[in-house]
């Protein structure tokens, strides 16, 4: 296996541009899963854990780099719970939410986030340089994104408009290292409620009927919270696996959305 | 006897530490995954991809035409038995054309390294026909040559009738045992056709006798050697990876290693038999169990393994510990294309009593009597006979004691929290404070301590004493329970002397222990140390004329007559002892007769919080008293205490091998959830000490029955707070919200 | 590739291919079978280790990517025969059974007590929630560690 260890995002490029199949490793929280399961064996691998660029975060970017660790005591309220919950502590010590971002799970812990403020992923190649990518343009199915094959995940780029208000949850069937069954975060900015949801649907979603139902109202009756609840419900699209059914899943996002609603309007 | 105030230290009674305690903290214990040999090969095996399908092609000159390649072997190398088991020989040792289970066992290949080892395997060519797979146990019952065992048993008038009746159908699913250390073993070929092995295991000598068997070799030509293990609660109960190690270091004439990754270890032992029970309860109006009527039926999976044993227990144990004259069960095992079950913690009894005490509950509520009133109305005490088999209990068991105890211990208050690591759904901060409904359940089990049916269930022990010290020896497997310990306090308590190894003898050396399962070794191998200690005691003082041994010596009336030199003059003395369990007896064509070889009670009262829109459970709290007999190491007697609830709880509220048309769907530590760290309950125990009449100082087996009746507690306690009916375990968030 | 690391003090260097996990090599290839393989995805914390300063499961770290890495197995936790306090506080607690998850329990537990010597047992639990114990149940290791807390707290 060929290793190349990158110490800033330009020899990250350069590397990649030079043999697009090589595989960026971070944290190594889910490339070394399939490593272990003998599902796959890299060939060459671009070491991106030391760069420090991606490591830097400030009002306006999260750099791909940082570790769920640091991003729990972030001052974005849900980052900083959901994190918490990412894996265990150790797994949240190596992982980054640029490796969220990038294997693109349906049940990634950071997505929901990104997904209720409006972020947009910044990606950038040696060749074509850098784009920012709508998050809802960057996850296109489970586990697919539209990142080229010359291009890695360099930061999140945050809104201006960043939601003072924000709140997570995550339904797992243990009070600790679970996958998500349900994930949730509900954002208030002045434009309003944003709801997102993870684990629901094929990427991370919005519910922009049940958003709408609910930005009609300035103080929504407990009636319009139900309706929202049964809306958000109609809206996501689960499945059934070995993990939860579609029925508990359409109920429990209601549940977990009128709940966050709530604490956003408390 | 003279009274002294010599006193060994590190006796019964006292929370001795173990031995290997602190080797395990520093990471120098050697456990088999951990063991390698000079030239070394390393074993991977090729599974089916299928619950039920036909071979058409098997071709494994691919694999063999690899570097590094050292051996590829297939059913048709197998020299003896082609098929093992230890009750019944029916698995075959690889694949015999039709793949039974998915992830039976097709090939297996011995390589320079891992990784070509797994390569090999990949390249072996196997086509297939898939057939239909058999799945549904009830269609089973309907299909010939499917049951695998079927229990009747009629007791007393079967037409009486009560005034009360309460009736329902329960479920419980696949749970795996999960031990930490995944099946690994090493194979060491003699150079003159024989091999040692060292394998996880729970019992060396019924590996031994299938290697035999299977290897077509002589006796003495297989060594199998008890050696370091991370858990069993029953998975190593049965032969995984024994027999492939073996042959592969026959044919290569070198030592051959192979460990189990996750997955394969999912589908590499036996589980928990699932189950599917109807009941009927009929008591009269002050809730006095009149009659109760059932039919158990287990899904055995592929092979027999331990299923007539377990459906036994299922059966026997189908009213659990209450007196009721009429009873009537069908009880049945059959064999299907799902994974195969045997053994895991509970043994049966696990399924019977979620049932019993979810009827008993079911009764209580419709008399409009207490959940503790109802058990003890119907409680089964020492003398009385066993509801179903007729047995008459001999021996200690207080039944209403173990309830009183557990009435006793005080009840959680009730904290109102907004730290989401104490509310159900823990980290996630799904539940508001608001939304938690608090319940309590109990649970009441009854189970038989060590082999039942008339089993020669025997331990062998040697003690020594030498110059140095004591020797315990024994091919007992020391799984983590602590039985190292117990052996050591009680030769020290028998001879007085403190310093006692106990030395695990491979099985050319020692015989039989018998298995380390059923709750039996304290009891046997206990058993057996205590009477070998106690008849080379006796041999000593007789020898030397003197009324107490000590660590320096032979005492007579306090006065030193022979000192440990002397006594060893011509070498270690020693004293070897087979010590059987009283006697047990088959039952009759109406499941009548005397079982069991003893039996202990266990009460557990569980605390739940709910997050009832979500259906989100915390076990808060679960309370515990437990009929010991006599605790012997009390820091580890309530390790097994707290380590059986855990499992317990888990097959509550978490743990299930979810498993479609015969696959395995959550074969690794992502999907098939355990308990962490915050999912545990705090947990308060009592031990209540009558002594039994048999096993060492009256001890009796104690690490069942924390699994057995602490999950209908925890779902009892769950009913509670949301008042519905539960009939399945484990509880799932969309059971308990109804969707 | 070669990978040259700092185990425990001790500086090695070891072939391997570069996808392995560093759990691989430390328990195969380096002779320090301490670290254990129970779950390889992360799932149960058995193979912990401390690498520079962080807590992680080093059966999710390539070992092509430690090189010149810093790591702290469960044996170079005790100071030659005397144990750590972790280990003297689970080895008194009766914290031990099959002992397959203790030394990630003992690794995690000194990353926690080295960053904070008084934690509370509901921190304790938290921060070893990423180790799975079968046996235990958890309850003598949080007695164990709860009066290791008490200690330092009276210190």
């Amino acid at each position: 296996m060929n290793f190349t260890r990158a110490t800033n995002i330009d020899e990250a490029l350069a590397a990649k541009n030079a043999d697009t199949d090589a595989e960026f490793l971070a944290g190594g929280t889910d490339l070394m899963v399939e490593v272990n399961l003998a599902h796959h064996r890299p060939k060459s691998v671009i070491g991106i854990e030391n760069v420090a660029e991606l490591k830097e975060t400030s009002t306006s970017r999260i750099g791909a780099g940082v570790t769920w660790d640091h991003l729990e005591s972030s001052s974005h309220q849900a980052l900083a719970h959901l994190a918490r919950t990412v894996g265990s502590p150790q797994i949240r010590a190596a992982g980054t939410i640029g490796g969220n971002i990038g294997t693109a799970s349906p049940a990634g812990d950071g997505l929901p986030w990104i997904a209720a403020i409006d972020a947009k992923i910044e990606v950038v190649s040696q060749s074509r340089g850098k784009r920012l990518v709508p998050w809802a343009q960057f996850f296109t199915g489970v586990k697919r994104t539209s990142l080229g094959a010359d291009e890695m995940v360099t930061a999140l780029v945050l809104p201006a408009d960043m939601p003072q208000i924000q709140h997570f949850a995550k339904i797992g069937v243990r009070s600790a290292m679970v996958i998500s069954t349900v994930s949730c975060v509900v954002a208030r900015g002045t434009d309003g409620f944003r709801v997102a949801l993870g684990s629901v649907a094929p990427t991370v979603i919005r519910v922009p009927r049940a958003e709408q139902l609910l930005n009609s109202e300035t103080r929504p009756s407990e009636a319009a919270l139900d309706e929202f609840a049964a809306t958000v419900a109609k809206e996501v699209q689960p499945i059934t696996d070995h993990r939860s059914t579609e029925a508990y899943r359409r109920h429990a996002a209601g549940v977990l959305a009128r709940r966050l609603v709530v604490r956003c309007l408390n | 006897m003279t009274t002294t105030s010599y006193r060994v230290a590190g006796r019964v009674g006292e929370s001795v530490l173990r031995p290997d305690g602190i080797p395990k903290l520093t990471g120098n214990f050697a456990y088999i995954s951990d063991l390698v040999a000079d030239r070394m090969l390393w074993g991977a095996t090729r599974r089916s991809p299928h619950a039920h399908a036909r071979i058409t092609k098997l071709d494994v000159a691919p694999a063999l035409a690899m570097a590094g390649v050292v051996a590829v072997i297939t059913q048709e190398d197998v020299p003896g038995n082609p098929r093992f088991g230890q009750v019944e020989q029916d698995q075959p040792v690889l694949c015999d054309g039709i793949a039974r289970y998915w992830g039976e066992p097709v090939s297996v290949v011995a390589a320079d390294d891992p990784e070509t080892a797994r390569l090999a395997a990949a390249a072996i060519v196997v086509e297939w026909e898939p057939l239909e797979p058999l799945s549904d146990p009830e269609v089973a019952v309907e299909t010939d040559g499917k049951v695998i065992r079927q229990i009747r048993i009629e007791r007393g008038d079967l037409s009486a009738s009560g005034t009360v009746v309460v009736e329902g159908t329960y479920a419980t699913a696949t749970q795996d045992q999960a031990p930490l250390g995944p099946e690994a073993g090493l194979a060491i070929p003699d150079g003159s056709g024989g091999v040692d092995l060292y394998a996880t295991t729970q019992w060396v000598h019924v590996d031994h006798s299938q290697i035999v068997d299977c290897l077509d070799v002589t006796p003495d030509q297989v060594r199998c050697h008890p050696a370091g293990i991370g858990g069993a609660f029953g998975a190593r109960e049965d032969i995984s990876l024994h027999i492939h190690l073996c042959l592969l270091a026959g044919i290569t004439g070198r030592p051959v290693k192979m460990v189990y990754n996750r997955t394969e270890s999912f589908v590499g032992h036996v589980k928990r038999h699932p189950s599917r029970m109807e009941y009927r309860h009929e008591s009269d109006e002050n809730g006095k169990l009149v009659k109760v009527s059932a039919r158990v039926l287990l899904d055995g999976g592929a092979y027999a393994h331990t299923s007539e044993a377990v459906v036994a227990n299922a059966a026997f144990f189908v009213v659990g510990p209450y007196n009721c004259a009429n009873v009537e069960v069908d009880a049945i095992v059959v064999r299907t294309n799902n994974p195969p079950t045997g053994a895991m913690r509970g043994f049966g009894v696990v399924q019977t009593c979620f049932a019993h005490e979810s009827q008993m509950d079911k009764l209580a509520s419709a008399i409009g009597i207490g959940p503790l009133d109802i058990r003890r109305i119907n409680a089964l005490e020492a003398g009385d006979p066993l509801a179903t088999t007729g047995q008459i209990i001999e021996g200690s068991l207080p039944t209403s004691r173990v309830l009183d105890a557990l009435e006793s211990i005080p009840m959680p208050e009730f904290e109102t929290t907004d730290d989401p690591r104490l509310l159900p759904g823990g980290t996630g901060r799904t539940t508001e404070p608001s939304s938690v409904k608090r319940g309590v359940g109990y649970g009441l089990s009854l189970k038989n301590l060590a082999f039942s049916e008339a089993f020669d269930d025997f331990a062998e022990a040697r003690v020594l004493l030498t110059t140095a010290g004591v020797e315990v020896h024994t091919a007992a497997m020391e799984v983590g329970q602590g039985l190292v310990t117990v052996c050591q306090q009680i030769a020290r308590t028998v001879l007085g002397i403190e310093k006692v190894a106990v030395v695990f003898d491979d099985t050319s050396k020692i015989g039989s222990a018998g298995s380390t399962s059923a709750s039996r070794q304290t009891q046997m191998t206990g058993g057996a140390v205590h009477a070998a200690a106690a008849q080379l005691l006796q041999k000593i003082l007789d020898d030397h004329d003197g009324d107490e041994l000590r660590d320096d010596g032979v005492y007579l009336t306090g006065q030193l007559v022979a000192t440990i030199a002397d006594i060893c003059t011509d070498g270690p003395i020693e004293q070897w002892v087979q010590f059987s369990h009283p006697p047990t007896e088959e039952v009759d064509s109406k499941g009548q007769g005397n079982p069991h070889a003893g039996f202990a009670v266990a009460a557990h009262r569980a605390v739940v919080e709910v997050d009832v829109d979500l259906g989100l459970v915390r076990v808060v709290r679960i309370d515990t008293a437990q009929d010991v007999g006599r605790v012997l190491n009390p820091d580890a007697a309530i390790g097994q205490i707290e380590g059986g609830i855990m499992q317990g709880v888990g097959l509550a509220v978490m743990e299930e091998v979810v498993v479609d048309a015969g696959v395995i769907k959550n074969p690794t530590f992502t999907d098939y959830l355990l308990p962490t760290f915050l999912d545990a309950p705090s947990i308060e125990a009592r031990f209540i000490e009558e002594p039994d009449h048999w096993g060492p100082f009256g001890a009796k087996g104690i690490g069942e029955p924390p699994t057995i009746s602490s999950t209908p507690a925890v779902v009892a306690a769950i009913r509670d707070a949301i008042g519905k009916d539960l009939t399945r375990v484990p509880v799932r968030p969309q059971d308990i919200v109804g969707l | 590739m070669i990978v040259t690391l700092k185990i425990n003090g001790e500086e090695r260097s070891v072939s391997a291919a570069g996808w392995e996990s560093l759990l691989n090599v430390l328990h195969d290839d380096l002779g320090l079978p301490g670290s254990k393989a129970a779950c390889e995805q992360g799932e149960c914390g058995s193979c912990s280790v401390i690498l520079g300063d962080t807590l992680v499961c080093s059966c999710l770290v390539m070992v092509g990517s430690c090189e010149g890495a810093d790591v702290t197995t469960v044996e170079g936790i005790a100071d030659g025969d005397d144990l750590h306090p972790v280990q003297q506080a689970m080895y008194e607690s009766a914290g031990v059974q099959c002992g397959f998850c203790t030394p990630g329990f003992v690794v995690a537990a000194k990353h926690l007590f080295d960053h904070n010597p008084t934690p509370s047992a509901i921190d304790i639990t938290e921060a070893l929630s990423g180790n799975i114990c079968r046996c235990t149940g958890y309850g003598a290791i949080l007695r164990g560690l709860v009066s290791l807390a008490d200690d330092g707290e009276r210190e």
